[in-house]
């Protein structure tokens, strides 16, 4: 495991912003950290590079327990945290030169970094003067400059228009695919880390209500039947009367859960035969965005 | 240690295009070629005195202003601006989570504060210096090249240095754990103004306040010699009981300031 945590908690005052939290993250996996704003997503990236203190639980990475082996496991891990930790009256060049004396990293390598999140044109220009996809593109550059192993990335895309947002999604594929890295990023957008994840935790309240392979997180999605009709509530009372399990009602449409196909035929029978004008009717996966919904509006247990 | 000579090297590479660095150089040069415009431009009225004189007049107009105003006052803005450049940036998060100890980042910026301070002030001796000896050269009438005191104002200047050191370390801790200027500011000027009072009416614990060393410092030198008698050597004793407790303050929160970056949170 590069990640691994045990019952790890922290609290803010007297409220418990991180709830005995066991994390998980298998080498070479992208791990999609999910949650709504103020889950305790930050907080929990904080206390794994040891900026926050945790109160109890304990953390390894690399297999390596954090406090004994500080220095060799942050040489090994690139961060963003929040917003991109950028001086704004150095340019981009210089602000990436200035991490590389800190890391002993090569002035061939700030430039490699520059080309590859394509700011080498703005790259002598003041960060100051730098878009908000600008700054998170340098912010990602900066967490990549050591070629660290494993990356912690908080909410990257941020602030990233459409192409930026495909850009950095392809560059993290790449980078677990071709050269071996783990990446872990947060993010409160369920379709960002369904696109990329390898793996996927789920966080709420500071508790981690989900963990497993992106998957299984399927699996547990339901599909259903949509249904568009006549009078959908009087056919929702119909197929609920022959044993159909009526997911959603509203006026133009109505959902029942997928049993087979020949199941999804008779229904159309059903209602044809009632008098039911049915104008469409498909299968559909429950949306996985529903699903986190559901996980996270959950009350805690 | 390397990484300390690492953080070291970045603190320049990032504050040389700040105002607080460029400050360490330009305000002993803007200060002393002003005084410079003065004497080039009354040598009349100062021609007749001798060397020494005029050198103590040169020094004394620029040793004035910085001991009894100026050195507080850019100690406190010095250790603002080297936590300031964090703070603005939000980079205190990215700081530490490099593979560098803790310890080595603040010691380096700690140290990277004490060198400003001590830059300007050896840069205060130098211009006095150079500047005193080109307007020898430039106006003789001026005896300035009659007489030399480049040690004792090199002696004079590394008293001030290790007199503000005291503050440097109070106001550097307060402006690393405080985002806004103005709280570090406010303490800073209130204590100053302590230190000025205490000693305004002689009380004879002014050295025990930090913010009244750098006056103090000043005072100890203008006493070697008595009022109205012409001096005809300068005696300059260094450790004296507000420099020893500058020095002690220093250590005392140099070391606390450890303890609490070790404990701190970074926000």
């Amino acid at each position: 495991m590069v990640i691994q945590t045990e019952g790890l908690t922290f609290n803010f005052g007297s409220q418990t912003v991180v709830k005995s939290l066991s994390l998980q993250v298998p080498e070479g996996s992208i791990y999609g950290f999910l949650g709504p704003n103020g889950a305790g997503k930050t907080t929990t990236i904080k206390l794994l590079l040891n900026l926050l203190q945790s109160q109890e639980g304990n953390i390894k990475l690399f297999d390596l327990d954090f406090h004994a082996n500080r220095q060799e496991i942050l040489s090994q891990v690139g961060s963003l945290i929040e917003q991109p930790a950028i001086y704004g009256h150095l340019t981009g060049r210089e602000n990436l030169q200035n991490r590389a004396i800190l890391l002993q990293v090569s002035k061939k390598r700030v430039d490699e970094m520059l080309s590859l999140v394509r700011l080498s044109q703005a790259a002598d220009k003041k960060t100051s003067k730098y878009s908000l996809g600008m700054k998170q593109r340098l912010g990602i550059a900066l967490a990549l400059l050591s070629d660290p192993k494993l990356l912690i990335l908080d909410e990257p895309t941020n602030g990233l228009d459409p192409n930026g947002i495909i850009e950095i999604r392809e560059l993290l594929k790449t980078l677990v695919a071709e050269h071996n890295k783990t990446v872990f990023i947060s993010s409160h957008l369920l379709g960002e880390i369904e696109r990329m994840a390898t793996h996927v935790g789920i966080i709420n309240n500071g508790e981690l209500l989900f963990q497993g392979e992106m998957k299984d997180l399927e699996a547990i999605s339901q599909p259903l039947v949509h249904i568009e009709t006549t009078n959908t509530v009087d056919a929702a009372n119909l197929l609920t009367k022959n044993n159909y399990t009526v997911i959603d009602v509203n006026d133009s449409y109505l959902s029942v859960t997928y049993q087979s196909k020949e199941k999804t035929g008779q229904i159309n029978t059903l209602l044809n035969q009632n008098g039911y004008t049915v104008y469409s009717i498909y299968k559909v996966q429950k949306y996985l965005e529903k699903l986190f919904l559901d996980i996270t509006q959950t009350p805690a247990k | 240690m390397k990484g300390f000579l690492l953080s070291l090297q970045s603190e320049f590479y990032k504050s040389r295009k700040t105002l607080g660095f460029w400050a360490s150089i330009l305000l002993p040069f803007i200060l002393i070629l002003l005084v410079s415009i003065g004497f080039y431009t009354h040598v009349d009225k100062l021609s007749h005195g001798p060397g020494m004189m005029l050198w103590l007049l040169f020094s004394g107009a620029v040793l004035n202003i910085m001991g009894a105003l100026l050195l507080p006052m850019y100690a406190i803005f010095i250790a603002y601006s080297v936590n300031s450049i964090e703070h603005k940036a939000d980079t205190w998060k990215s700081l530490f989570s490099l593979p560098i100890a803790k310890w080595s980042v603040y010691s380096a910026k700690f140290l990277y504060a004490v060198i400003l301070v001590f830059l300007t002030l050896l840069l205060f001796a130098l211009f006095s210096i150079g500047f005193g000896d080109l307007l020898g050269v430039l106006k003789p009438g001026l005896k300035f090249l009659d007489y030399h005191m480049e040690w004792t104002l090199l002696q004079i200047y590394f008293k001030l240095f290790l007199s503000a050191l005291g503050i440097l370390s109070i106001q550097f801790l307060l402006s690393l754990l405080w985002t806004d200027f103005l709280k570090p500011m406010g303490i800073g000027f209130v204590c100053f103004i302590a230190g000025v009072i205490s000693v305004g009416v002689n009380w004879d614990y002014a050295y025990i306040i930090p913010y009244a060393h750098p006056m103090l410092a000043l005072k100890s030198m203008m006493g070697t010699h008595k009022r109205g008698t012409p001096p005809t050597q300068i005696v300059i004793d260094i450790f004296t009981h507000d420099v020893y407790v500058s020095l002690a303050v220093f250590a005392v929160v140099f070391v606390a300031g450890f303890f609490i970056v070790q404990k701190k949170s970074v926000k």
